[in-house]
């Protein structure tokens, strides 16, 4: 049940699954997160070889010159082997700031980039991992270099600092500042979603695995429909979820006015799902899935993160209510892209 | 189609058994003949259709079906009791699922048959629901004499075609009634537009039914394209069917906390609220719909 994705976007992410499955199986990541630097930095450069550094920089500064769905397919997988590193940081967030020069260096893999996005919160993700840092206020676009103090973060995989200032070269201002900054948010909600996405699919399937296997009372414990219904719950919240990211990595990619709507439609769809979906996969797996053997607790902890980082769930479905309600009463309901999404999605970029 | 009308807010096409369910179930298990006979009539809705599952005793387990059909010479002969079928009152035919060999082991002794609703020896009672209107019924069959030829996909091969129905109308729902909750939405942010000050209150949860709503519709078309791929609905309409009465039955009632005077039977709102609940029930239940989706597409051990 898969959007109608073409040839070559299924081979990415038919070469995405098998890449990062071999690279970042389950049993490495507890190893890779636990130990110092908390992720594995030679990594980056085989994104760089494999051209995934620079899927939407053109072809003309070394990137492949695809669009922000690629881009998506790419992201999804990440969430799914819960890949600890700056990409999400670097390509979702920061690259719509950087010029030509900074776009190549990207793609290369020569400088990983992380942002700020308005005054409040202060904290910035992977500062640690990153070389610079996007700061995107009001007026202006700025180049900061990322040194700081590093905070404790809910998520150990997506560290968290507060930048020592906030002063560098001028990326943009003006008019160009405010469609940055609306680009960069559009994309890191969708980016979010997409991982949350990835993240509770794999979750589900342990959850799946460990109901059809593991037996109480003579059965195994997926006959019992207190434990089968709310998998069941899950799965199409996961489904209903995934639905919203792609329509919306659509609309970004074909620069559709309903970007901004869909985006925290999927940001606050998909972080919700995924939180569920980590707390009922630690319910199934019964005294195992409290363990810190247990890969769950990784992808609850990313869950809670993603919930929080960008704005709660709740807060952008009231965000998405007072859009709607500002609209004129006949188009009140109607997204103006929502059905039309489907045929083209395979084309988008 | 269904999804425009439901969109216009047209009331439920009462065409709606014919269109979703006989028709698609004559085209896949139909003789030429039976095609031709009643698929331009369903078409046009020129003649009304409806639906003879249910019994007394079989709901959700509907392999149990009791209502008897039993062949002498050329002909069935029935005898039994349906209940809960809508339109029966102004219909012209049934798909009826029937018992037509007792002695049979589960799911091999059914028999689907094309009745006709003015035959002699049929009964029907119409039945009061929760919201005051009578549009489902019960039917009687006392030695109701229905040809052979009116058999659909061969005696004994009745559980397979009724599956055939079942699929088509959940899936049916999943695209009428994303159109119709897209309308309800429409008509629930007009209604919070004329009352600002219960809207601010309630931000969040319009915004959730919006966004699921819209979920709904995204996975309506990626569900279509899966049909349009391989002919036949998958399993996953289940999916749509299950959120979506959820959904309406939270939009219904979300769309009352922003009248000014709750308290009050508005005429709509009370009405659609009190008809949401029956979203859960009919067309399978929510826990029957959760047991298919765990056993056919989550591969979890059959329950029962
Ligand atoms: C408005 C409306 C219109 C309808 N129209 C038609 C129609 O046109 N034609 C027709 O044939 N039928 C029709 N139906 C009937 C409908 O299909 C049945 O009501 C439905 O299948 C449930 O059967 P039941 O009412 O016998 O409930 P039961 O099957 O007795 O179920 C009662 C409760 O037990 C639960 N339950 C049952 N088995 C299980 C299980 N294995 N696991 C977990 N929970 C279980 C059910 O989910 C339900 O909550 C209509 C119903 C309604 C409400």
């Amino acid at each position: 049940m898969d959007f109608s994705f073409s040839p070559e976007q299924r081979e990415l992410q038919a070469q995405a699954r098998s890449f990062l499955e071999a690279r970042f199986p389950l049993s490495r990541l507890a190893q890779l997160i636990d130990s110092e630097p908390g992720w594995d930095p030679s990594s980056w450069t085989e994104l760089a070889e494999l051209g995934w550094l620079g899927v939407s920089v053109p072809e003309s500064l070394g990137g492949a010159g695809l669009g922000f769905v690629e881009e998506a397919i790419l992201l999804e997988e990440f969430g799914r082997c819960l890949y600890p590193g700056p990409y999400l940081a670097t390509v979702a967030m920061a690259l719509p700031a950087l010029d030509d020069a900074r776009l190549a260096e990207v793609a290369n893999g020569k400088a990983r980039w992380s942002a700020l996005l308005g005054p409040a919160p202060d904290l910035v993700p992977d500062l640690n991992r990153v070389d610079w840092v996007v700061v995107a206020s009001e007026d202006q676009v700025l180049a900061v270099e990322a040194t700081g103090e590093m905070l404790t973060s809910i998520d150990p995989t997506r560290p968290m600092g507060r930048l020592d200032q906030v002063s560098g070269e001028l990326l943009g201002k003006g008019q160009e500042a405010v469609r940055i900054g609306r680009l960069m948010r559009e994309r890191l909600l969708t980016a979010l979603a997409l991982e949350a996405v990835g993240g509770a699919q794999r979750v589900l399937e342990l959850s799946l695995e460990h109901a059809r296997s593991r037996e109480q009372f003579g059965k195994p414990i997926g006959i019992y429909q207190a434990v089968s219904h709310p998998l069941v719950d899950c799965y199409v919240e996961i489904e209903l979820a995934r639905s919203l990211a792609y329509w919306a990595a659509w609309c970004i990619g074909a620069g559709h006015e309903d970007a901004s709507l869909a985006a925290s439609a999927a940001k606050a769809a998909a972080a919700g799902a995924a939180v569920r979906a980590c707390e009922r996969a630690i319910q199934t797996h019964g005294g195992l899935g409290f363990t810190w053997e247990s890969p769950l607790h990784r992808y609850y902890k990313r869950a809670l993160w993603i919930e929080r980082f960008g704005g709660t769930s709740a807060e952008h479905r009231s965000r998405v209510a007072e859009t709607l309600l500002q609209r004129p009463p006949t188009a009140a309901a109607a997204s103006a892209s929502g059905a039309a999404v489907l045929p083209e999605a395979g084309a988008g970029g | 189609m269904l999804e425009e009308l439901a969109r216009a807010n047209a009331p439920q096409h009462i065409g709606v058994i014919g269109l979703g369910m006989a028709g698609p179930t004559i085209i896949a298990h139909g003789t030429e003949a039976q095609k031709s006979r009643y698929l331009p009539s369903i078409l046009s809705a020129g003649e009304i259709w409806c639906q003879g599952f249910s019994e007394p005793g079989s709901g959700s387990d509907l392999a149990s079906v009791r209502t008897r059909a039993e062949l002498r010479g050329d002909t069935f002969v029935l005898n039994g009791q349906k209940v809960w079928s809508s339109y029966a009152q102004i219909a012209d035919w049934c798909i009826l699922l029937v018992q037509s060999d007792p002695g049979a082991a589960r799911y091999q002794g059914l028999t689907f048959l094309l009745v006709d609703m003015h035959s002699p020896g049929i009964e029907v009672r119409p039945l009061r629901q929760i919201t005051g209107d009578a549009d489902f019924n019960e039917i009687f069959f006392t030695d109701t004499e229905v040809p052979k030829a009116q058999v659909l996909g061969g005696i004994g091969q009745g559980w397979a075609v009724a599956m055939t129905t079942l699929l088509h109308e959940r899936a049916t729902f999943g695209f009428s009634l994303t159109g119709a909750l897209e309308a309800a939405l429409g008509q629930l942010l007009r209604l919070a537009q004329d009352q600002p000050a219960q809207a601010a209150r309630l931000t969040d949860a319009i915004g959730r039914e919006w966004i699921q709503m819209q979920a709904l519709k995204l996975t309506a078309h990626r569900a279509l394209a899966q049909l349009a791929a391989s002919g036949r609905p998958g399993p996953e309409g289940s999916i749509i069917k299950l959120a979506w009465s959820e959904s309406n039955q939270r939009v219904t009632k979300l769309a009352r906390e922003l009248l000014p005077d709750p308290i009050l039977d508005d005429g709509h709102w009370y009405y659609l609220q009190l008809r949401s609940r029956a979203n859960s029930i009919e067309a399978g239940t929510s826990e029957i719909l959760r047991n298919i989706i765990a056993e056919r597409v989550l591969g979890l051990p059959r329950s029962r």
